[in-house]
Parts: C-alpha cells; sequence; structure tokens
C-alpha cells in the first residue's frame, strides 16, 4: 500500500498528498494508552522492588505469616478474576452493539470491583484495628502501599466506570465511547495483571 | 515489527484496524478457565503446604504466576505481534526489560550493601561480596 | 475553640511569622518582582492583551504555540536559577576566614537547593519538551501532536510546579536539603518545616505533566508520520526525541512512585525511608537515581539530536554514519537504565556491585564517541557556514568532550571514593549539562528561531552571548575541577583555607561573565524584535533538509496544507533537488483540535491542592481534589472537540504564503 501512496498514475514520485484525506479519529488513542499502562507498570515496579527490600524488615512487629489471612485473599482473587470475564461479556455486547447488555455487564463487573475493594478495606481496618497499621514497620508500610495503590487504581476504575456507563446511557455506542470502553478494559485487565504479581509475590511468599 | 514498517499514518484503507482486535466468547472462557486453574494451584500448593521445600514452592509459583500474566495477556489484552504494527508488543517487552532492571537490581544492590555493611570482623569482611 | 484553633484550621501551618519580612534579601527580590509582575500585567491590560493571550497562546493546543510557552518558561526560570548561582559565587569568593559572606546557612542551603532543582527541573527540562513540542510534528509532517489537549494539560502541570517553587521564596521557605532532598535528612524528624513539601509538591505535579507529555510523543512519533517515513527516514533529531520520551516514560514513573513514598513519610508516619522502625533510607537514593541517571540522557539526547540537525545544514553535507547515529541513540537509551549505581559508589555495596555498574558506565562512552566521530566526519571536507547555531554546536563538541571525560574518570570506582560529592563533580556534571544540554538548547533556539517567528536571531549580540558563555564557562568551572581534586567538598558556605581563596574569585568572575552572556542573550531577543522586518526571512533561510523548512516561516496553524510524501532521509532536500511542486489549488477542508480552558483550570486547581498539602489546610486539599477530578470528568462529557478550517480559508491562508514557500534568505 505504501509504494502505491508514493508514485503517481505514471509512476513519477508524487510530493504531496492531494487528496482528501481521512484520518480515522482517535486512532492513537488505543496506543497512547497502552504506553501509559507501561509508565504505569513502573510505578507498579518501584513498589515491589520496594517491597521486595523492605520486606522482611519487622522491626519487632509482626511478619507475613502471622498477619496475612489467605482464604480472604483468596476470595478477593475471585472477585476480580470474575469482574474480569464479566468485564470481557461487556466488550463482546459492546460489539454486538447490544447497549443494555453492555451496560448491564458493567454494573456487574462494577459490582465485583466494589467487593474486591470492600474485602481489602476490611482487611486494612482489621490490620489497623490489631495494632498493625503501616506505620509499624518497614513491612508493613511496604505492604499497605503496594496493595493500596493497586486498590487505589481499582477505585479509580469504579469512579470510571460509573462516568463510562452515564456516557454510555447518554450518547449510546458511539466510537468515542467504544473507545473510551476499550480503553477501560484495558486498564481493568492490568489491574488484574498487577494483582497477579501482588498475591503471589505478596501473599504467597509472604507466609511461605 | 520491522523497523522498516512503512508509517501507518496514511494510506490505511479501511480506517478501522486501529481499534485493537477484539476477542470472542471462547477467548474469553479459555482465558478465564486457565486463569481460575493458575490461580487455584498456587493457593492451594502454599496453604496445604503440598511441597515441603519452601523454595521450590516459591519457584513453582512464581512459574505460575509467570504463566498467568502471559494468559491474561493473550486473551484478555489481547496481545500480539501485530496489534498496533508490533508497537504495543515491543513497548510491553521493553517495559519488562525495565521492570525486571529495576526489581532485581534494585533487590541485588540492597542485599549487597546489607551484607556488607553489618558489623563485621576484618576475616569476614575479607569474604565479602 | 479559641481563634487560634480556628486559624489552625483555616490556615494549617501558615502564619504571618511565615513571612520572610526579616531577609533584606527576600524583601528585595519581592519588590522587584512585584514591579515587574504589575508593569507586565499593567501593559497587557493597556494594550488589551488579555483576550489575546488567553485565546491565542493559554487555551491554545497549537504544539508550536505549547512549544514556545515552554522555552518562554524555561528562560524566565533561567534568569532565577542563574541569580541562585551568583549568589552562590558571590558567597564562596567572600566567606573565608573571618569573612561569614552574605548568606546565612539556612538561607545559603535554600539556595544550592533551588538552584539545582530549578536548573534541571525547570529550564533543562521546559527548553527540551519545548523545542520537541515545536519542531517534532513538523519534521514528521504532522499537523499537531496524537493528543493536542493533553499536551496543553502537561504545559499547566509544570507550570502548577514552578509557581509552587517560586511561592517558597515569599512564603514559607525552600528545602535545605539538596536537589534530590536525601533521607533521612528530608523526614519530618529533620526537615519539619515546609522545604521539603514545597520540594515534593512542586516535583510531583510538573513530573506528572512530563510523563503525560512522553506519552504522548511517543504515540505522535510512532503514529503520525508522513508517508513513505519510514524508522531509518525519520530525521535524527526525531529519533532523539522518541528515544528521550521513551525514558521519560520508563523513568519518570519511578520519580512519581518515589516522591509519593516520601511523602506517606512525612505525611502519615510511614517508615520506607526512615532509621528507625525497618525503614531504609539508601532504598530512596537507589529508587531516585534509577529514575535520576535516565534523566540526564533524557536531557541529553534531544541536544545530540539538535546537532545533527545542525552539522549537516552547515556544512552542506548529509549526516555521516545515519543508521550508526540511530544504534547509538538506542544504546546509550538502554545502557541509561543499567548505571544508575555510579552515582553512590561510596554507599557500600562492595566490590562485585561497584564494577558491575563502573563498567556499565564506561561503556557509554563508546556510542557517545561514535556520536562526536560521526559529526566530525560530517564536517571533514564539508562547506561549512558558521552561523550562530554551527558556533554553538562547535563549542559543544569541545567542551563536551572533556567532561565525558571527566565522567569516565568518576566511573572508575576507587577514584569516586576520593571524588564523591567534591567539586570535581560539581565541574564535571555542569561541563556535561552547560556544555552539552544548555549549549545545544541555544543552538537550537538559534536554529529554528526563524522557523517560529519568521525572522533571524540577530548575529551580533548573538557572537557577544556565546563568547561570553564559552568563555564564562570555563573560567568558572576550570577552578572547580582542580579545587574537587584538592579535595574540596560540595555544598560549603564558609572556607578557612586562604589558599583556596584565588580559585573562588575566578570562578566567580567566570560566572560574571555568564551573567553578560545572559545580558547578551536577552538582548539578542529584544534586537531580534526591533529589527524584524530587516531580519525576515522565507521558509527555508538556512537551505534546511528535513521537512519543517518545507512549509512558511511562521508555519500556518495546520502546519502543512498538503501532507509531504516522503521518499529520501533528508525529505525536503530531496524535494528541492528534484523539483517538487506546492500545488496551488484543490485545497481541502483541515480538521483540527478546539482550543480549551481545561488545562488553565486543572492547573489553578492542581496548584491549590499543592499549596494546601503543604502549608496542611485539609479543607482546600480536600476541595480542590475533589473539584480536580470533578472538572476533568466534566470534561470527558464535551464531545465537540474539534473543527474543520474550511478548503476556501486555506486557500486564502496559502495564496499569501505561497511566495513566502520555500524561498531562502
Amino acid at each position: 500500500m505504501a509504494t502505491q501512496a508514493l508514485l503517481a498514475g505514471n509512476g513519477a514520485p508524487t510530493f504531496y498528498v492531494t487528496e482528501e484525506e481521512h484520518h480515522p479519529e482517535g486512532g492513537s488513542t488505543m496506543l497512547g494508552f497502552w504506553i501509559y499502562l507501561m509508565s504505569d507498570c513502573l510505578i507498579f515496579a518501584g513498589l515491589f522492588a520496594t517491597y521486595g527490600v523492605l520486606g522482611h524488615s519487622y522491626a519487632g512487629g509482626p511478619s507475613g505469616r502471622d498477619v496475612f489471612e489467605l482464604p480472604l485473599v483468596a476470595v478477593n482473587t475471585a472477585m476480580l478474576l470474575f469482574s474480569s470475564i464479566t468485564y470481557g461479556f461487556a466488550m463482546l455486547a459492546m460489539e454486538r452493539g447490544s447497549k443494555s447488555q453492555t451496560l448491564l455487564w458493567m454494573a456487574i463487573t462494577w459490582v465485583f470491583g466494589a467487593a474486591f475493594i470492600g474485602i481489602e478495606m476490611h482487611e486494612f481496618a482489621g490490620l489497623i484495628a490489631e495494632g498493625h497499621g503501616p506505620w509499624t514497620s518497614g513491612f508493613l508500610t511496604a505492604f499497605f502501599s503496594l496493595v493500596g495503590t493497586h486498590g487505589l487504581h481499582v477505585t479509580s476504575g469504579l469512579i470510571w466506570m460509573i462516568v463510562l456507563m452515564v456516557q454510555t446511557a447518554q450518547k449510546g455506542l458511539i466510537p468515542a465511547n467504544k473507545r473510551r470502553l476499550m480503553c477501560l478494559s484495558m486498564f481493568w485487565h492490568f489491574l488484574d495483571v498487577v494483582w497477579i504479581g501482588v498475591f503471589t509475590f505478596v501473599y504467597l511468599m509472604g507466609v511461605l | 515489527m520491522s523497523i522498516d514498517t512503512p508509517a501507518p499514518h496514511h494510506g490505511n484503507p479501511t480506517g478501522h484496524d486501529h481499534l485493537e482486535p477484539h476477542g470472542s466468547m471462547k477467548g474469553y472462557l479459555t482465558g478465564f478457565i486457565l486463569s481460575v486453574i493458575l490461580t487455584a494451584v498456587p493457593f492451594w500448593l502454599v496453604m496445604d503446604h503440598v511441597i515441603t521445600s519452601p523454595g521450590w514452592t516459591t519457584a513453582t509459583i512464581l512459574f505460575l504466576a509467570a504463566v498467568q500474566i502471559f494468559v491474561h495477556m493473550v486473551y484478555f489484552l489481547h496481545m500480539n505481534t501485530r496489534s498496533e504494527g508490533g508497537w504495543s508488543m515491543l513497548a510491553l517487552i521493553f517495559t519488562l526489560v525495565m521492570v525486571i532492571i529495576t526489581l532485581s537490581g534494585s533487590i541485588w544492590v540492597m542485599y549487597h550493601l546489607n551484607a556488607n555493611m553489618m558489623p563485621m570482623t576484618p576475616a569476614m569482611a575479607e569474604s565479602a561480596p | 475553640m479559641t481563634t487560634s484553633d480556628l486559624a489552625k484550621i483555616i490556615f494549617g501551618r501558615l502564619s504571618l511569622e511565615s513571612i520572610p519580612y526579616h531577609e533584606p534579601i527576600l524583601i528585595g527580590t519581592f519588590i522587584g518582582v512585584a514591579i515587574g509582575g504589575i508593569a507586565v500585567l499593567g501593559a497587557i491590560t493597556y494594550f488589551k492583551w488579555w483576550g489575546y493571550l488567553w485565546k491565542e497562546w493559554l487555551t491554545s493546543v497549537d504544539h508550536k504555540r505549547i512549544g514556545v510557552m515552554y522555552i518562554v518558561l524555561a528562560i524566565i526560570m533561567l534568569l532565577r536559577g542563574f541569580s541562585d548561582a551568583l549568589m552562590m559565587r558571590a558567597q564562596q569568593a567572600l566567606s573565608f576566614g573571618d569573612n561569614q559572606g552574605f548568606l546565612p546557612a539556612h538561607h545559603y542551603d535554600q539556595v544550592f537547593t533551588a538552584h539545582g532543582v530549578i536548573m534541571i527541573f525547570f529550564v533543562a527540562m521546559p527548553l527540551v519538551i519545548g523545542l520537541m513540542n515545536f519542531v517534532v510534528p513538523l519534521q514528521i509532517g504532522a499537523r499537531d501532536v496524537a493528543f493536542p489537549f493533553l499536551n496543553n494539560f502537561s504545559f499547566w502541570m509544570t507550570v502548577s510546579g514552578v509557581i509552587l517553587t517560586m511561592l517558597s521564596l515569599f512564603i514559607g521557605e525552600y528545602a535545605r536539603t539538596g536537589w534530590l532532598a536525601y533521607p533521612p535528612l528530608s523526614n519530618l524528624a529533620y526537615s519539619p518545616d515546609v522545604g521539603v513539601d514545597y520540594w515534593i509538591w512542586g516535583l510531583q505535579l510538573s513530573g506528572i505533566g512530563t510523563l503525560l507529555s512522553g506519552v504522548n510523543f511517543v504515540t505522535t512519533i510512532v503514529k503520525m508520520r508522513a508517508p513513505g517515513m519510514t524508522m531509518m527516514k525519520l530525521p535524527v533529531f526525531t529519533w532523539t526525541a522518541l528515544v528521550t520520551n521513551v525514558l521519560i516514560v520508563a523513568a519518570f514513573p519511578i520519580l512519581t512512585a518515589v516522591l509519593a513514598m516520601l511523602t506517606v513519610d512525612r505525611y502519615l508516619g510511614f517508615h520506607f525511608f526512615t532509621n528507625t522502625m525497618g525503614g531504609n533510607p539508601m532504598m530512596y537514593i537507589n529508587l531516585i537515581w534509577i529514575w535520576g541517571h535516565p534523566e540526564v540522557y533524557i536531557l541529553i539526547l534531544p541536544a545530540f539530536g539538535v546537532f545533527s540537525e545542525v552539522v549537516p545544514t552547515f556544512t552542506g553535507k548529509r549526516l555521516f554514519g545515519y543508521t550508526s547515529m540511530v544504534y547509538a541513540t538506542v544504546v546509550i537509551a538502554i545502557l541509561s537504565y543499567l548505571v544508575w549505581l555510579h552515582h553512590f559508589f561510596t554507599m557500600g555495596s562492595g566490590a562485585s556491585v561497584n564494577s558491575f555498574f563502573g563498567i556499565t558506565t564506561m561503556i557509554i562512552s563508546i556510542p557517545t564517541g561514535a556520536k562526536i566521530f560521526n559529526w566530525l566526519f560530517t564536517m571533514y571536507r564539508g562547506r561549512i557556514r558558521y552561523e550562530l547555531p554551527m558556533m554553538w554546536t562547535v563549542a559543544f563538541m569541545l567542551t563536551f568532550v572533556i567532561g565525558g571525560m571527566t565522567g569516565v574518570m568518576l566511573a572508575v570506582p576507587p577514584a569516586d571514593f576520593v571524588l564523591h560529592n567534591s567539586l570535581f563533580l560539581i565541574a564535571h556534571f555542569h561541563n556535561v549539562i552547560i556544555g552539552g544540554v544548555l549549549f545545544g538548547m541555544f543552538a537550537g533556539i538559534n536554529y529554528w528561531f526563524p522557523k517560529v517567528f519568521g525572522f533571524k536571531l540577530d548575529r551580533t549580540w548573538g557572537v557577544r552571548s556565546f563568547w561570553l558563555w564559552v568563555i564564562g564557562f570555563w573560567f568558572a568551572f576550570a577552578p572547580l575541577y582542580v579545587l574537587g581534586l584538592m579535595g574540596v567538598t560540595r555544598r560549603l558556605r564558609h572556607f578557612d583555607d586562604p589558599t583556596l581563596h584565588p580559585f573562588f574569585i575566578v570562578a566567580a568572575f567566570g560566572a560574571l561573565l555568564i551573567a553578560g552572556g545572559i545580558a547578551c542573550m536577552l538582548m539578542q531577543f529584544f534586537v531580534s524584535i526591533r529589527d524584524r522586518e530587516k531580519l525576515k526571512v522565507g521558509g527555508d533561510p538556512w537551505n534546511g533538509r528535513s521537512l519543517e523548512w518545507s512549509t512558511t516561516s511562521p508555519p500556518p496553524q495546520y502546519n502543512f496544507a498538503f501532507t509531504p510524501v516522503v521518499h529520501d532521509l533528508d525529505a525536503w532536500w530531496d524535494m528541492k533537488a528534484r523539483g517538487a511542486e506546492h500545488p496551488t489549488s484543490g485545497y481541502h477542508a483541515i480538521h483540527m483540535p478546539k482550543n480549551t480552558a481545561t488545562g488553565v483550570v486543572l492547573g489553578v486547581l492542581a496548584t491549590a491542592f499543592g499549596f494546601a498539602m503543604i502549608w496542611y489546610m485539609w479543607w482546600l486539599a480536600a476541595i480542590s481534589f475533589v473539584a480536580m477530578i470533578g472538572y476533568a470528568i466534566f470534561h470527558t462529557f464535551n464531545y465537540d472537540r474539534d473543527y474543520y478550517i474550511p478548503a476556501e480559508e486555506v486557500a486564502r491562508t496559502e495564496g499569501h504564503r505561497t511566495p513566502a514557500v520555500a524561498t531562502q534568505g
């Protein structure tokens, strides 16, 4: 295709695009958002590295084995996994062009996401109530910050999801909204990937 | 992606291939089932102490996490070498390298710092890393 | 509740005592700034420029306008950062024996901190980003960047950081920790005042802006190149811009993370970097240099790009070794991520770690050396025209090579144990940052100024500024190399050994010469604007090679009426050689983004949020944060973000400009 664009009909080189240009609107958005996600990934890399370094600095406080409740973490992980597949269904509904089903699946996703945040807040509140707050030791500082940053991301995802549900309800599945829904989809699945790192590196390895 | 890929900006015949490749019901379900398995197995390994050696357990769950990240990338994030002319894959690989450098570099550096800065006898200092 | 409790709730830590009215230097500065500010605002009001400024500049999403605003910001901040430098040089030249100089320690420590922060974050970075903003879309034949609004927002986040940093002059104080605010000194226990908080929020806000610019430019260069422009036909400046922005995307998140960690340490009593309770201050130093080392390459690579444009243009030859130039850039970028520990060899990680990082550091000199040879070979047997950009380039090569060699000396860990934190280090990094980045940016400004405004910069004053800068630089920093080798450490306020005195006097003299260089540069701008009719040029004043020279100077809002098609690395050179004719009819409507005030509004709210956090005004912090999120969401409900410039208007603009396109002069 490129060679055709470079030569005019008679084979002489063309130096300017003279026909009407059609720019696919928002054609850069998905790649741009992906690159943003990569930078976000490096924020988590910094936090994981810090956890890796401070993860055994208990300062006389509890260790991971003392404070982590794996069954709770397993339930939480399940919430996030379910929310992933339901967001996938929302995307499939979007491609079919069904606005109501898209909204329905997004609402379900939102509930799972909110459940995840609820469970995480319950876990945090429990730890703080027992006197194991983030100010107890380097380990707990790194733990709360890493898991909390992921939680903050999920929370912003939830706020974003509400905004998109309102916009989809108002304007329908227009290209701009579809693009936004796909960005949120990437964001949501990306947070899943980060969570795989969290439950493996922090929780499971923490109780070994 | 080759470095000589023509600029994708113009001459895009359909105007649609800028959208990411979409998943299918089958793809999402496959990904979901695989990730459920890949989540359940490490939890089971750790909670039921299936492998006695913590070292091997760590190695196994890290491997499973890597596989699960791969599964999510393929089935949920629809990564492949073609989307965006290969640029998103290139960005991902680059980021992974950076993540590995940041993580392993920091841990390596700080481990050696701790090892070297502990109170030690001259004899111990001789053999310090 | 007493009134003082109420005042505490409303104003947090802020009270009348926070205003430094007992410091004569600051009062003088304040009066100067106030008079100058009132004069500028008065002039804008008197000439009724507010509407124009608001509509055409502050809310503009045009990459050219944003680029100019970045550079104006950088030049203003250069004056502030350089005043700090003059104060330090004067203090060190005076403060010997019984003489304590004129700066108390409390003030002096703020001055060297502010100097470092301002010069790196608010001078060098805006210069680099501003130049990329203006040049990159033109070089790749695009009409704007990929995300024009984001570009405007990034700029205003940078401005928020600047405002917070400048506010610290008159309300409260700045950090007294050195430019990277190492803990434990920067922890709440040792720096309980607002200084470090000003530092944190100023950098956090502007850092987010930089990160988003990085995302924007990577996407722009990947997605918006003109047809035919393959990656290996990308102009070298755009290549270096791409690599720089990749580094921004890879490195700035680490800065964001580490600043956030210091924030929670200070605000919530966490233990990341404390001495006790399992914190580890060295982890901060490790993380901040994982960002910090790529950062210096973020600054220098675009300068290398500028030289790679200037040298072929002014020697009339194709760049020697284009491919090796591209690979050298990429290799430098990757290596820049593997050397961070050389900033703290003395931390005590032991021989194996230090050797690894020492060797990777030395390896960087290989691709850098390859670049120098490429420029030299381009010049070899070329017809060199010593216009101002070329003069800066030659000065760069002579100066930077020395800086590079002292860098390799510092890369040897045992040598670094002697030279660490000495004035030798100070001389080294000023040698590469002034001799490399700043000279590069000056070359770039002199080179592209005619493209931006349609007239050249005055040569006489430019030459004066050039010589004062180059000679002044060597007078100011050669003594520091010597002093460093004699064992003088950095950041000292007072000296007892009188044998050091002559060196500091020479250094102060050098700083005065540089002051003359800056004055001549301002004079150069003034004279050029005054004589703009005489200095007027066409689209291609230097007989250029890349696409930005194929449109008028200044370019129309939409850059190119017809997108150019690229056949050769030096696309415009090729078009001129083969007699490409610009069509004179058949214009189409052009799709453009609309201006928006959202960037300004979010910038104001972010500044308020930062200020409130610094002074513990929790109510204001909460309100401004919620307002920021709310306004950003509100902005997404506006789907009407672009418009078409009708074909008739394009034809009218083009009718005026066609004779001016491609004329040299």
